[in-house]
């Protein structure tokens, strides 16, 4: 069978219900942070799928993915920043143990 | 079946395990290491796809960048061959319910569902296109995002230094 748009949009639809898995079954911050690269991952296929397949005529899916992968590239520095700053207040980086941020 | 299709789903196969492989593994760091290589399956699939820009862009950020950044903060906040704890077993239970309604729902949504094509005409990717493109000002254009974007960089970048220094003014 041709793969075509179902299937690209069936492999990217299976990767953003695998990273919302690890986002709720993981407590390590980090794991979370992979998962969250795995979401946005899965929605950069997307765009670049509907775009070649459905509007070839404009580029605008592509710049969406450019900007998107810039956005989380910006995200995971600023995220990696705040953990590892969380690990020397608290000597672990388990969500359960960063509790106290609320008060 | 040709070649080409062989290919689509031999990478297709390789994201998919990789990545149920990265969330369910108990040590970090090869989780870190199976997520390199999802990655790198789904800039195989951007190649499959004929978009090598996208591709070689998600090679150097992704590969390159956001994995060794996330390896850095392993190192630095894991003891070596330290496994994660133990998940209860009802939360991943639950857990993978709610995904697997999900992904169901979401499948019977897309192949239910009629995609219409353009009859237009194909645009290329090519760099000289995407560049063009970019810094177009009229409309259609791209510089206004892309200026905001080097804006966001730098928040991040000063944000970063703002971060990792104030613990250290704080402790003197």
């Amino acid at each position: 069978m041709q793969p075509g748009l179902y299937h690209i949009l069936f492999l990217s639809t299976a990767l953003f219900f695998i990273g919302v898995y690890g986002f709720l079954t993981r407590r390590n911050l980090i794991t979370m942070l992979m998962s969250i690269e795995l979401i946005l991952n899965s929605v950069n296929l997307n765009f670049i799928a509907f775009n070649k397949y459905l509007w070839p005529n404009q580029m605008d899916g592509l710049f969406f993915t450019l900007f998107i992968i810039a956005i989380a590239a910006a995200e995971a520095a600023v995220a990696i920043a705040i953990i590892i700053n969380l690990y020397r207040s608290h000597n672990s980086i388990d969500v359960e143990n960063a509790e106290d941020l609320k008060y | 079946m040709t070649g080409s299709d062989i290919i689509f789903y031999l990478l297709a196969t390789l994201c998919v395990v990789f990545a149920l492989l990265s969330v369910t593994t108990r040590q970090i760091f090869r989780a870190a290491i199976y997520l390199l290589f999802t990655l790198i399956g789904i800039a195989g699939i951007y190649f499959w796809l004929q978009y090598e820009f996208i591709a070689a862009v998600q090679i150097v950020v992704y590969v390159g960048g956001i994995v060794v950044l996330i390896i850095f903060s392993i190192f630095l906040t894991q003891q070596t061959g330290e496994q994660l704890p133990k998940q209860k077993l009802d939360r991943k239970i639950f857990a993978a319910l709610a995904v697997f309604a999900g992904f169901a729902l979401t499948m019977v949504q897309i192949y239910q569902h009629t995609f219409f094509e353009t009859d237009e005409m194909a645009i290329t990717p090519t760099v000289e296109n995407i560049g063009k493109k970019m810094l177009a000002v009229d409309s259609g254009g791209y510089a206004l995002p892309f200026e905001v974007i080097s804006i966001l960089l730098l928040a991040a970048l000063i944000g970063c230094i703002v971060i990792a220094l104030r613990t250290k003014t704080e402790s003197k």
